[in-house]
């Protein structure tokens, strides 16, 4: 479990515009992003000596980001073969980096041209090899296809609705009309949602979640050292990573995963809480992985909000906008800010924890999940101010 | 990719059997030849115990359908758009392991979860067949 509550904090973010095209190279994107992070916590480049990222599509290695920033002591810069579930672990792997004494000053970003450059919900490559072999020569290709089938098994045994998917989509958007950096900011009704194309049943077009040119980074330090910088410090309380049995031979595979109506939360959630010393119901405001409606449905149950087969009912009737009980993805996720596959959820939950969220700020949030992943593996952390 | 044009499936030294046996019309599994356990996707060391001691069985070919997709926006576009709306199905044979595939000979919105089904070999060339599965008569 983790063990470094409150000990290490995020002191910066930084983020590009959003865009469909970008008409500048992913390097460029993560330079951006990671020199906004390291001036929003008022440091220079010769203070930072670790970058840490994930790739798995487009991406731009940390050590052509340290090297393009001109960090003249980077020590520690490495990425991640991984997809949105490493979204929070980079910054877990940040604090735990430091904790080792392998650097002090952590950079952690994604990037990516993801409309304009590899599209990852365009399918994957055709070869049918390895566990690949299985899949593809039945047309089952698309990540929209892959947890398609999850969103069916938990319909199959709990009664979930296309109406429920549809009531994650309508409060992203509602959120995103407030936040000015989001992509996709006209309002949706549920009416919407229903009309929307059919995609890959039962996924229609706004179940699914943006392509995005653009870039995010955070910073992460010492608690100690963040108290001392430019900004109000974001303390990292409680973290988790992993999943359960069988987590597949690649991200899209989980042919021998247990059950497919539940993901990687259950199997966190435990650790999660009491890493943090707190439980769901003090969690202020939760920015939840939502590369599709159900995920967040998913989630929302295996983290103990609601109990097994109740998440589609927890969605509706306001429980998850702003002004509900649990605001949900305040700056639009995935759906409607735009993906940076999962970091632009700790940059919004740092920026409600700093009261700078403007529009869209839940007021007095104190204390915010983020989540990342939606499959057999994944993790979340609970932030505070 | 052949003429066919659509994905190929490279069979390893894993899977071999597996895909010969499909050529044959026999849809053959493993079997741990230490605890017994019956796995799916093909594998040399028994995901159970760590054995690698194994027996191909014939499976019987019949199963439920334990949770479906219907694609109806090609991806790739150009592969696909003649096949939609198509079922991609992941299927629980009897024997107790699932196995993605297509259900066939059935209306997409027909489908029905643990809808009991039969394997179907379609013999898609001189080199590949596909086992798929089709909805089992009353
Ligand atoms: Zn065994």
């Amino acid at each position: 479990m983790w063990r470094l509550r409150d000990k290490y904090a995020i002191a910066g973010v930084g983020y590009t515009a959003f865009s469909a095209r970008s008409s500048v190279t992913v390097r460029d994107l993560a330079l951006e992003a990671c020199g906004g992070a390291m001036a929003d916590a008022g440091l220079m480049p010769a203070d930072i000596d670790g970058v840490v990222s994930f790739h798995f599509n487009d991406s731009v290695p940390a050590m052509a980001v340290a090297t393009g920033l001109g960090l003249p002591g980077a020590r520690y810069a490495i990425d991640y073969q991984a997809g949105g579930n490493a979204a929070n672990l980079i910054v877990q792997t940040a604090a735990m980096a430091i904790e080792a004494g392998l650097a002090t000053n952590i950079l952690c970003y994604r990037a990516m041209n993801g409309r304009s450059g590899f599209r990852l919900g365009g399918g994957r490559e055709l070869a049918a090899h390895g566990v690949t072999q299985y899949t593809a020569p039945y047309g089952w290709i698309s990540y929209p296809q892959a947890m398609a089938m999850w969103c069916r098994r938990h319909m199959i045994e709990y009664g979930t609705t296309s109406e429920q998917l549809g009531a994650v989509a309508v409060t992203c958007r509602r959120n995103a009309a407030l936040n000015d950096r989001a992509m996709q900011r006209q309002p949706i009704t549920l009416d919407d949602h229903q009309a929307s194309r059919m995609i890959v049943e039962p996924f229609h077009l706004l179940d699914i979640c943006l392509e995005t040119d653009g870039a995010c980074a955070v910073l992460v330090t010492s608690a100690e050292r963040a108290r001392d910088l430019a900004r109000t410090p974001v303390y990292i309380m409680g973290a988790a990573y992993g999943g359960g049995p069988n987590q597949g031979d690649d991200l899209f595979d989980a042919m021998r995963w247990p059950d497919h109506s539940h993901n990687y939360a259950r199997y966190i959630a435990d650790d999660l809480w009491a890493s943090a010393g707190i439980g769901p119901d003090d969690v202020d405001v939760a920015e939840i992985y939502d590369c599709f409606t159900y995920s967040v449905i998913m989630q929302l149950e295996g983290l103990g909000f609601c109990a097994p087969g109740e998440g589609g009912a927890f969605v509706q009737a306001g429980r998850i906008d702003r002004d509900g009980a649990l605001p949900v993805n305040t700056h639009g996720g995935l759906l409607s800010e735009a993906y940076i596959h999962g970091l632009n959820h700790v940059v919004e939950a740092v920026e409600q924890l700093r009261g700078q969220a403007g529009a869209r700020q839940v007021d007095g949030a104190e204390i915010a999940l983020t989540t990342a992943g939606a499959m057999t593996c994944g993790g979340a952390m609970v932030l505070r101010n | 990719m052949t003429a066919y044009g659509k994905p190929v499936p490279a069979p390893d030294a894993d899977s071999a059997p597996y895909w010969q046996g499909c050529r044959e019309h026999r849809l053959l599994i493993q079997k741990c030849g230490a605890c017994g356990a019956v796995r799916f996707p093909p594998a040399s060391l028994c995901p159970d115990c760590g054995s690698a001691a194994h027996d191909w069985i014939a499976a019987s070919g019949r199963g439920r359908v334990y949770s479906w997709i219907v694609v109806t926006y090609p991806v790739p576009k150009d592969i696909y758009a003649g096949d939609v709306p198509y079922v991609v199905a992941l299927v629980e044979l009897d024997e107790g392991v699932r196995l993605p595939t297509n259900i066939v000979e059935c209306d997409p919105h027909d489908l029905m979860a643990d809808m009991p089904v039969e394997v179907v070999f379609d013999d898609v060339d001189d080199t590949l067949t596909l086992p798929k599965f089709r909805p089992l008569p009353d």
